[in-house]
């Protein structure tokens, strides 16, 4: 008796190991191996998100866990969501959110650009440009604070130098036109080696034949730089967006050390804004509505931007 | 027979192990902030230590982290502490949510007076309700903002001129907030000794409490109150009331003319830097500073004068209170080690001691003493400044009450933004709305 290619690699098959064994389907052996994850994932994401949003429907407060508990429905939300002090606190982050990327995207990208050009020292050149992104947010804030000092400080002394502005007359985190700025210069100091290590891969993932075939269709440097480099960067561009836009959205200890929000509330970001909420006043259920509006916001923007990526990737 | 014996026998085993276990040496932690008064109390606990066979250990956090850290563990009813000196506005929180062990059967039991300390520390750092005579803690450290001055600089016969020149008066101690402003515009940018000198070291800070205690170290005199006498919680016309709110305008003035470049988030240890690397005439401080300038090598040896907090434009004359009252932690299973510190630490020995080092004592047999005013140069002024303290709110929610101080405030004095009026005007809107979650309004 002859049997079809398929049945013979079905004879050919053993028999499931799972029922082989204890009578178990490999459905069920599956569910074993996966129910320990499941369950380990619901506890340390699920869960806490859950619980979350059922605390931010009370006026639970996390110093008086005897107290009794109150249901306030969604006032607490309807408070935040009119609450003028938090979208003042939400533009001081938008402020640092778009300055700190355009301005790291805008440096890296030319710092790379530069990188890229073979030339003696390139690598030391890399390795010193990167030093600021391997420090400590700790050290970069308290570092900071101390150049930024007007009568000791290096910063103010520079400005003096290239303006001839009296050092002592100007305060960089105390005055309230400036500091949004000092947390925004402090920051692009930071991290734009990340961006920049983040479009030199990208540059050096373009191949040479490329350029050397617009050479020969005599594109000038600049088309070739618009038609070639910009596009082929671009995703990865946007990839140095997306991580740099989501760290500074949850921006905390650098600019806690540096202004700790102020002078007034200048600085506050929403971080800061909502950890003075739920560990210093203690409004627990009020900051887990805050807390969940802000996840919100930010699981909206980054799905969008990710859909946006995705479509440059593909073309 | 028999079984009576072996009763009888057993019983005083029991007795035996239980007393042993009593008196059985215990290893207690005492649980404060991490600050000169701190280090004090660990030469002075040695003497606990040889007279009572148990052994101290200490948990001393910095101030900045202080709070945070201890009502974390306060609330989270961690073992770390049995004893606490934690600070005056916890007093309401840690009594109603049963965190401090009510300590009036103890004092009763051990003849210990509340009336033998100083009256404002023990509303202050005792009591709650405040104003019953429900105790949660002895008053241990006694504070309050004062000033201190550069006594060598005011002495200068150029500088005595140069002042009297320009106000018409001698440069002399401020008796009111009008004359101290003069004295700190006086010295702003003034060089002195080739250095340039500024005005006045003032609380700014905004991430704990540092410009609250320093502002309303100046409204209460200006007529600010936290409430109507006759209604509690009711805030309207007290708190953003004409004299609060010129109370607080005056604030905003002394730091816009007379602060050193850079101190917009400024507390106790950026003062204290401030003014002993010469930096400031004037620097508004608690008075734990006090003892550490003596003995500096810049501005020890004379050289620093200190006052009271000056009157305000209608008389009125208060400061506010800082200091700490010593109580036994709820969670700690060796309550009895720890209440034996505390009948220790009441002694009138041990708190003269605690004086001498550098501690600021509240007992009456030490402060009342006929030569306590020239045991130390602050002494006297430690004993004006205690004697018109105001504190902050101690309620349970103080602090969402005070969050809303600190940012009112700086929003208002450091960053300029709106006047003053609104400023205390937002401030009673937030406390209404707290003390409306709390249900109290």
């Amino acid at each position: 008796m002859t049997h079809s290619p398929i049945e013979r690699v079905a004879f050919a098959t053993p028999p499931a190991i799972a029922s082989r064994a204890r009578g178990l389907s490999d459905r069920a052996l599956a569910w074993i191996f996966v129910t320990p994850t499941i369950a380990l994932l619901l506890a340390i994401n699920i869960f806490p998100l859950v619980w979350t949003i059922r605390l931010s429907l009370t006026n639970y407060r996390a110093n008086r866990a005897n107290a009794e508990l109150e249901w306030v429905g969604i006032r607490n939300y309807t408070r935040i969501l009119t609450d003028g002090d938090i979208w003042l606190s939400m533009q001081a982050t938008a402020h640092f959110l778009i300055w700190t990327i355009v301005l790291q995207v805008a440096i890296g990208f030319a710092l790379a650009w530069l990188i890229n050009r073979k030339f003696k020292g390139n690598d030391l050149w890399t390795t010193i440009i990167v030093l600021p992104m391997m420090l400590s947010p700790a050290v970069v804030g308290n570092f900071w604070t101390f150049l930024y000092q007007p009568q000791i400080g290096l910063f103010n002394y520079v400005v003096s130098f290239l303006t001839g502005i009296d050092p002592s007359s100007f305060s960089m985190i105390g005055d309230v036109s400036l500091a949004p700025w000092s947390i925004v210069i402090v920051d692009t100091w930071m991290w734009t080696p990340f961006v920049m290590l983040i479009c030199l891969a990208g540059l050096r993932s373009i191949p040479d034949y490329i350029y050397e075939a617009a050479a020969i269709d005599r594109a000038s440097p600049w088309r070739q730089f618009w038609t070639i480099t910009v596009p082929m960067v671009l995703p990865f561009l946007m990839l140095a967006v997306l991580f740099r836009g989501i760290e500074n959205f949850k921006m905390f200890d650098m600019v806690t050390l540096l202004t700790g929000g102020g002078p007034g509330s200048t600085t506050e970001l929403t971080s800061i804004n909502l950890k003075r909420e739920a560990f210093e006043k203690w409004r627990t259920g009020y900051s887990s509505a805050y807390a969940i509006i802000l996840f919100v916001t930010v699981f909206g923007l980054a799905s969008i931007y990710v859909k946006a990526l995705n479509k440059v990737k593909q073309r | 027979m028999k079984h009576a014996h072996l009763a009888a026998v057993a019983a005083i085993s029991i007795t035996a192990a239980l007393s042993a276990n009593s008196a059985q040496a215990e290893d207690l932690t005492l649980c404060w902030a991490a600050w000169d008064p701190a280090n004090a109390l660990v030469e002075l606990s040695k003497d606990f230590e040889a007279q009572s066979g148990h052994k101290m250990s200490f948990e001393f956090v910095p101030w900045p982290n202080f709070a945070d850290r201890m009502l974390n563990e306060l609330n989270s009813g961690g073992q770390l502490c049995d004893l606490m000196i934690g600070d005056s506005q916890w007093i309401g929180g840690a009594a109603e949510n049963g965190w401090y062990v009510k300590l009036n059967d103890f004092f009763d039991a051990n003849g210990i007076k509340m009336d033998d300390f100083i009256d404002a520390t023990v509303t202050g750092y005792a009591e709650w309700p405040k104003n019953t005579p429900n105790y949660w803690a002895l008053p241990a450290f006694g504070d309050v903002v004062g000033w201190t001055y550069r006594k060598d600089w005011f002495e200068r016969p150029e500088i005595q001129t140069a002042f009297k020149e320009k106000y018409g008066r001698d440069l002399a101690v401020p008796k009111t907030f009008a004359e101290l402003k003069d004295i700190a515009e006086f010295f702003q940018k003034r060089e002195i000794d080739g250095k340039t000198v500024y005005g006045a070291s003032i609380y700014t800070e905004r991430g704990s409490e540092g410009i609250t205690m320093g502002a309303m170290d100046v409204l209460y005199s200006f007529g600010f109150k936290y409430e109507n006498p006759d209604k509690p919680y009711d805030m309207e016309g007290y708190v953003n009331g004409p004299g609060a709110v010129a109370g607080l305008e005056y604030y905003k003035a002394l730091y816009d003319c007379c602060v050193a470049p850079g101190t917009s988030n400024t507390y106790m240890s950026e003062g204290i830097d401030a003014f002993k690397s010469g930096q400031v005439a004037l620097q508004m401080n608690f008075a734990f500073t006090w003892p550490g300038f003596e003995t500096d090598m810049d501005v020890g040896r004379g050289k620093t004068g200190y006052f009271a907090n000056p009157a305000g434009p209608d008389g009125e004359q208060f400061a506010q209170l800082g200091g700490q009252g010593i109580s036994v932690v709820a969670a700690s299973s060796k309550q009895d080690a720890a209440l034996e510190y505390i009948k220790w630490f009441a002694q009138p020995d041990v708190q003269a001691k605690w004086w001498s080092m550098g501690g600021f004592s509240c007992l009456k047999a030490v402060t009342l003493a006929p030569d306590f005013p020239q045991s130390q140069p602050y002494a006297q002024t430690f004993l004006d400044s205690m004697a018109i303290v105001k504190d902050f709110w101690a309620e349970p929610s103080y602090a969402t009450l005070l969050q809303d101080a600190q940012k009112r405030f700086h929003d208002y004095v450091v960053a300029g933004q709106g006047t003053s009026q609104e400023a205390l005007d937002g401030l009673v809107a937030d406390w209404t709305e707290t003390f409306e979650d709390e249900g109290k309004l």
